[in-house]
């Protein structure tokens, strides 16, 4: 590694700026250096507040002074980079790689590097210390995209939106650039002199503390124990705001051990949920949802499916696809699950009545389905509910023999499995006690994510000397003494486990391009050897773990992205009697949670990320309270009013989301929200739930909830739609049960509603090539997102910021559309993925007066942006209304390359306002795939063209292939019963097609649909 | 005002022609003001408001051209809303000149003859308002130029099934048409005027504009050839421009749009429309000119019922639009309607129409109001009113909720919609004055054909009729 990250930036590039100008420089100058010296790019906003900023800018550099003068608004984030390049002077060139680190491509491993040709490196992304397989994209040594890894475990290619959205936050020009000491300019050497000094100071590491992310990495739970061996009285926390606590401590409950259990969905007939969204969220999610999905594919009458009950307080992704689900207070889960136990015959269970909104014969067919299969069934708990509820699931399991079928329990993959909660309040209580001398922050930002009730920041002031290391100059980097940047997991060397313990040796792409260094290189710094390089520490430290040829392992595990054989053994458990009080009910409870998008807020500064489209709400840019329609009218408040809630810890105001099958008396809302030092995405956008947020669990009693003055407009991208009345009329989704789809196998009257007749005054296309086609699976689209982010990151589609959502110019070229049939109490969910249908006979065509959209030889529907003049009549006319208008330059257009362009994808044009665009399918994909095929001679393989939606699908809800040939995986989900297009008596013969989504409600409910 | 006139008459008069009329004094009353160096107050401040507006109109298209078509309200959607409604209002507009001029000079109605110069002229600076409006809608304006088909290296031509293709060349041959029709229609008025012009600008102007305009008999001859050759000319295309603006709409698939009766109905509702703007320029003209004798009561007359005809036409248009929809049984055509017509956001927006083109027009089954000039200058702006909602309730409220609810949208408008609707009052009220200042707005030379006519032959076997009707006993 070299030492240039660590040269604060501004010496050399700021003062040619400032020299020469009869301004008042010195106060710039000093405010530059002085304040916060230690990078230029962090302080950019807070200095250019200032009038005497804003004043030189405009004498010096007149253009870039405009977007300074205006507002920040989001949208002008991006324009604002080149100002902001520009007064930097940095290089946008990405450090080639330090030669002896090597770095193993993929499987599509070219000769040599060859330009214009991306190379695939196998890593890892945590989140909540549980590794996600991932490969990354590179060109020429710049990483523009992150896909999941068909060889990892808890990937097997699929890949979540934070994950896809972990090539702009690489490139956020508001991360951390350098080491600072109270806002002066330091080097890492002198960062890490000033830890050992403290250290040695404290002789064995009293009043030491050390607080962490959860950790699972080997090679840094090593380097823990080293230092706590050479400091035996400091003390090791972890808080994670993304590892609940709940399962650990239910498993400590139930077995009084910390295992932890790993699902096996595949063998599961029946599954019932209490309260977790398991594909969505937790260690394996992508995993479980590939394998939940991969039971519930059907094609045909003689396919089979899982039957999958799920009870949650608000709807989630894997709620809205299940047979059954019922919206429950979460008190009323836990009572339940102490029912259902108690039926069953678990002893020991706590006794509770079956809770009011229970129907007894849902509950009874629960029980029955349960034990009819046993040893095929599978119950699991929220990582939310409290433990006794994971205990008594644990115990349904194993009374069920669904152990070593269903459920397998390994040793907890953490490197020190502990309850993060009470682990946050002790070190809390030492520093407010005036115990800790020294604390070292790793990654973490409690001054942020830990609950205000602790008063984090007040305990801050407390400690001597604190050591903060992370990615942004955050929350809790302001209230440090010394800040260092924290390496990005593309850009260092780590070890990572996954759920089930599998080890993924993360490598980087490129050096650190803000400079930055890991957790181990602090570690072993403040050991006392600054000088080892992360990579040297990861690879000695695997060097001692392997037997044998250790270059064929290390070439072996980089190439496949986890080490062979790592995953953990089973542990044989039993399940003790156990006493656990069942949580209390209350008529409204605060249920906090993580975004889904922005997780605890460490992606707050990812713009792809807040104007992702929430599951449900769609909504953009806010957090909001989430009501039921009953707590709604109750509390006499609709959408977009503000609502203070008070709860015994504090009181937040939030903006109202009336949300159908939201559970009554809930009231869900999500953090991430309302950063004070994000980033200039980030900052300010939504509410802070600090002042309610608990460490005791995520749900705690409402005491107040009032109304207060004001609205605040929220911005969704989608209206509301039930599926009655004219949205049923129009049969745009069609569902039926696997019970109907048997009735009538060969023809299904829920697939076929409507009789159309085809005819068109144009002739047919012909082909002589590929037809390359698309099938969408309804039954298993959980509406995750997935594809969205996939999709941005992919084809450079840029965000427009809250006020352009507002007005209904988002970009998305693929769209989940949510729909929900019912009662607005209980309604059943759809999820539709929606992008650019390819139609055989495309509206768009024919009305375009300058052929700028028109139909390929291989029956791609195709946009030519340089051709566009932006009538806009091909959107008129597209009843999809799938395409997306450039109203504004939304995208960065300029030739110098900034920082966040960096990101972008070089086979895929930036478009320029005035232009049109839609889903391409990929078309630079499938030109990539055409040329490698020609080079060979042959044609392109089935699967060889994966799209960037379908690839990051964690249930495989999205297949894409060649109609021509009859053989390929979409061909053969065309010729599904289920196959039907979308509007199809418009005769527009759309290339993608939706198979009708089947359920299998339990037969004694089937009479009431699913519920 | 300071104009004297010889001729003038304070009575008004339901005949085409006021008794006791002379060439001079046609000349006088139409001329004398043109030729006038005194400018009266009414029009500068007529004349300033517009320039005002239009000063807006260029603020507003750099804005555009500089930042984008974001500047308007339009979303995805509503990817056409207040540009293309006033495109297609400004147009239809600009029908009522070139059908008074064309058809009704075709049709030997001679009432037409004192309203046909200023309809003309208000029918090219219509078009002019109406023209510019889809070049700026586009997202690149700068390349408007790229569905002109032309040699270019692209290799590209237009692309010839979309109605916007077709849409430029119905303008385009509307607007040159319309232009050589009204300035033929001049040249004789012109070389009036320069043979009594005072001042050397004047004789410039109109010297180059007359085009050495002698007055022959052989001249006279081949002027009237070609004035009724033009006419022939531009009568199709008065049905054609506005049917090939419908098309825009009824070769879509968007419920709402895809109507077949919508070219004859446009057509209707341009007349409609057009003869709501004749009246609302004629009425004040003939008053701040001084020309009630020769555009008299019997051209408010016989406009009026031009506006209650098609404006029938137009309503019987949208009754069948609301029948087509629920008779096709199209879940998507049915919706439509009920959203039109009952929708909680838009509904307003048609039961204003109704007012406005059903409601406001009945009383112009009386002779009593068709012979008020107030009563129908004010129903005349509210058709107007009516026209622009009509478009509003086509195009907008219609691409609003389309097939699948999940794309559903609200419209907005915004302050630069307005404005540069505000500012294409400015552009077309700035060359309105313009003409009035500095060209003949009645066409004189027909006017003294007819004094000539009446006074020789007495009034002809029409007038005779109409006046038994209309109650003044035929001749006065």
């Amino acid at each position: 590694m070299n030492e240039t990250p660590n040269t604060p930036p501004h010496d050399g590039a700021v003062d040619p700026l400032l020299r020469g100008e009869r301004l008042d420089l010195e106060s710039i100058r000093a405010r530059l250096e002085g304040e916060r010296g230690d990078g230029f790019w962090r302080s950019l906003d807070e200095i250019a507040e200032t009038t005497e900023f804003v004043e030189f800018m405009r004498k010096e550099f007149p253009r870039q002074a405009a977007p300074l003068e205006s507002a920040l608004d989001r949208r002008a984030f991006l324009k604002l980079l080149g100002a902001s390049m520009a007064l930097a002077g940095l290089s946008a060139c990405a450090r080639p790689p330090a030669p002896r680190e090597t770095i193993v491509p993929y499987v599509r491993q070219p000769e040599d590097v060859v330009p214009g040709r991306a190379l695939y490196f196998a890593t890892a992304i945590s989140e909540g210390g549980y590794a996600e397989g991932v490969l990354a994209e590179s060109h020429q040594g710049r990483p523009t995209r992150v896909e999941g890894n068909p060889d990892h475990p808890a990937s097997l290619g699929a890949a979540a939106p934070t994950v896809s959205a972990t090539v702009l936050s690489l490139y956020d020009p508001d991360r951390s650039q350098g080491v600072s000491q109270g806002g002066n300019a330091r080097s890492w050497t002198q960062y890490v002199a000033a830890l050992r000094d403290a250290l040695e100071a404290s002789g064995d590491g009293a009043g030491v503390r050390i607080l962490t992310e959860n950790v699972t990495s080997p090679t840094v739970a090593d380097a823990m124990h080293r230092l706590l061996e050479a400091y035996p009285s400091a003390h090791w926390h972890q808080w994670d705001a993304l590892r609940p606590d709940a399962p650990l401590a239910g498993a400590r409950l139930a077995f009084g051990e910390d295992v932890a259990p790993v699902f096996e969905f595949a063998n599961a007939d029946v599954v019932v949920s209490f309260d977790a969204d398991f594909t969505n969220r937790g260690p394996g999610r992508l995993r479980y949802a590939r394998d939940l999905a991969r039971r519930r594919r059907v094609r045909s009458a003689d396919d089979d499916m899982n039957r999958l009950w799920l009870v949650e307080s608000h709807p989630t992704p894997t709620g809205s696809i299940a047979d059954h689900r019922l919206p429950l207070a979460p008190a009323d889960i836990a009572a339940l699950a102490a029912w259902v136990a108690a039926e069953l015959g678990v002893t020991g269970a706590p006794t509770a009545a079956l809770p009011n909104r229970v129907p007894r014969p849902w509950a009874d067919a629960l029980v029955d389905d349960l034990r009819s299969s046993a040893g095929r069934s599978l119950v699991l708990a929220g990582p939310e509910q409290a433990p006794v509820v994971h205990a008594l699931a644990h115990a349904i399991n194993e009374l069920l023999g669904n152990v070593g079928s269903t459920v397998r329990f390994i040793a907890s993959p953490e490197a020190r499995p502990e309850l993060h909660g009470a682990s946050l309040r002790a070190l809390t209580d030492a520093m407010h006690a005036g115990e800790v001398d020294v604390l070292v922050v790793v990654g973490a930002n409690p001054a942020y994510t830990a609950p205000a009730a602790l008063r984090f920041a007040e305990a801050m002031g407390r400690v001597a000397t604190s050591f903060h290391l992370g990615q942004s100059f955050d929350e809790t980097a302001a209230l440090a003494t010394w800040h260092a940047p924290h390496a990005h997991v593309l850009e260092t060397w780590g070890d990572v486990r996954a759920f089930d313990g599998s080890v993924t040796i993360t490598q980087p792409l490129f050096s650190p391009f803000y400079g930055g260094r890991n957790e181990l290189e602090l570690l072993a710094g403040a050991l006392g050897d600054e000088t080892v390089s992360a990579f040297d520490i990861v690879r000695s430290a695997w060097r001692d773990r392997v037997e044998g040829d250790f270059d064929t392992f290390w070439q072996r595990s980089l190439y496949r992205g986890v080490v062979d054989d790592s995953a953990s053994p089973e542990r044989s458990v039993a399940v003790r009697v156990f006493e656990a009080e069942l949580p209390t009910p209350s008529d409204l409870v605060l249920h906090v949670t993580p975004d889904p998008s922005l997780g605890d807020g460490r992606h707050a500064n990812n713009g792809w990320l807040q104007e992702l489209p929430q599951p449900f709400t769609k909504l953009t840019w806010d957090n909001v309270a989430v009501l039921a329609p009953a707590t709604a009218e109750a509390l006499g408040v609709t959408k977009e009013d503000l609502l203070a809630i008070t709860t015994a810890a504090g009181e937040v105001t939030l903006p109202v989301w009336v949300q159908p099958g939201q559970a009554p008396g809930v009231i869900t809302t999500t953090t991430g929200y309302g950063r004070r030092a994000a980033g200039r995405v980030g900052n300010g956008v939504g509410v802070d739930l600090a002042p309610v947020r608990s460490l005791t669990g995520a749900v705690t009693r409402v005491t107040g909830a009032t109304r207060v003055r004001g609205r605040h407009r929220l911005a969704t991208t989608q209206p509301h739609h039930n599926l009655d009345g004219t949205g049923e009329r129009r049969h745009i989704v069609r569902a039926g049960t696997l019970e109907q789809l048997r009735a009538e196998p060969d023809y299904p009257k829920f697939v076929h509603p409507v009789a159309h007749h085809e005819s068109d005054i144009f002739p047919d296309w012909e082909y002589n090539s590929y037809q390359w086609g698309m099938v969408i699976d309804m039954t298993v689209c959980t509406g995750c997102n997935a594809c969205v982010t996939a999709c941005q990151s992919e084809n450079n589609i840029p965000i427009v910021g809250k006020d352009q959502v507002l007005v209904g110019r988002e970009m998305h070229w693929i769209r989940v559309d949510a729909y929900h049939r019912g009662g607005i109490d209980d309604p059943d969910f759809f999820h539709m993925p929606m992008a650019c249908q390819h139609c055989e006979k495309a509206p768009c065509e024919p009305v375009c007066p300058v052929a700028a959209t028109v139909h390929d030889s291989e029956g791609l529907n195709v946009m030519v942006y340089n051709r566009c003049v932006g009538t806009r009549y091909c959107s008129n006319n597209c009843p999809y209304k799938v395409r997306r208008f450039n109203y504004l330059q939304y995208a960065e257009l300029s030739t110098d390359a900034t920082e966040l362009s960096l990101a972008n994808n070089p086979d895929v044009t930036v478009r320029s306002r005035g232009v049109m665009e839609k889903c391409t399918y990929c078309t630079q994909r499938i030109s990539s795939a055409r040329i490698q095929a020609g080079n060979e001679g042959r044609r392109i393989r089935d699967g060889e063209v994966v799209t960037a939606c379908q690839s990051a699908c964690p249930t495989e809800a999205i297949v894409f292939g060649d109609l021509a040939d009859e053989t390929s995986r979409v061909s053969e989900a065309k010729r599904s019963v289920l196959d039907y297009a979308l509007l199809e008596e418009l005769n527009t013969v759309p290339r993608t097609t939706y198979l009708a989504r089947v359920s299998n409600p339990h037969p004694a409910l089937a009479e009431n649909g699913s519920a | 005002m300071a104009v004297t006139t010889g001729t003038q008459l304070v009575k008004e008069t339901t005949r085409v022609l006021a008794p006791g009329q002379t060439a001079g004094g046609i000349d006088d009353s139409v001329n004398t003001p043109v030729l006038s160096g005194k400018t009266p107050m009414w029009w500068w401040i007529g004349f300033g408001i517009s320039a005002a507006l239009l000063g807006l109109y260029l603020v507003s298209v750099v804005n555009l051209v500089t930042t984008g078509t974001g500047i308007f309200g339009n979303n995805m959607p509503v990817a056409w809303a207040m540009p293309i409604i006033n495109f297609v209002w400004w147009i239809g507009i600009g029908h009522a000149g070139t059908l008074i001029s064309a058809a009704l000079l075709l049709f030997r109605q001679p009432w037409r003859t004192s309203i046909n110069r200023f309809a003309e002229a208000m029918t090219i600076f219509a078009v002019v308002c109406a023209g510019l409006y889809p070049i700026l809608h586009l997202g690149r304006p700068w390349v408007f130029y790229w569905l002109l088909p032309y040699p270019n290296t692209f290799g590209m031509f237009p692309q010839f099934r979309s109605p916007l293709a077709w849409d430029l060349f119905a303008i385009s041959a509307y607007a040159t048409v319309s232009l050589v029709f009204w300035y033929v229609g001049l040249i004789p008025d012109l070389a009036t005027l320069r043979d009594s012009a005072r001042s050397r600008f004047q004789k410039l102007l109109y010297g180059a504009l007359s085009l050495g305009w002698t007055g022959s008999a052989r001249a006279w001859g081949r002027y009237m050839r070609a004035y009724l050759l033009l006419a022939a000319l531009s009568f199709p295309l008065v049905l054609s421009v506005h049917s090939t603006i419908a098309m825009d709409f009824a070769v879509s698939q968007l419920p709402g749009w895809n109507n077949t009766i919508m070219p004859p109905y446009f057509v209707a509702g341009a007349v409609f429309a057009g003869f709501a703007m004749v009246l609302i320029l004629a009425i004040p003209l003939r008053r701040a000119f001084h020309l009630r004798s020769v555009i008299t009561m019997r051209h408010l007359d016989n406009a009026a019922k031009l506006l209650l005809g098609t404006g029938m036409i137009v309503v019987y248009g949208y009754g069948i639009e609301l029948f087509m929809a629920w008779y096709s049984g199209v879940e998507f055509e049915v919706f439509m309607a009920y959203n039109r017509v009952f929708g909680a956001d838009h509904g307003w927006a048609f039961w204003l129409l109704i007012m406005c083109n059903l409601v406001a027009i009945q009383p112009l089954w009386f002779r009593s109001v068709r012979q008020n000039p107030i009563a129908l200058f004010v129903i005349s702006i509210i058709v107007s009113i009516g026209m622009w909602l009509e478009r509003y309730v086509i195009i907008v409220v219609s691409l609003t909720k389309d097939f699948l609810l999940s794309s559903w949208f609200n419209y907005v408008p915004t302050f630069w919609d307005w404005a540069l609707f505000a500012g294409s009052f400015g552009l077309f009220g700035t060359l309105f004055f313009l003409f009035i200042r500095l060209l003949p707005s009645v066409a004189t030379s027909e006017m003294k054909e007819m004094v000539h006519h009446d006074a020789h032959h007495g009034s002809d076997y029409y007038e005779t009729i109409r006046g038994s009707y209309h109650g003044e006993g035929g001749r006065a």
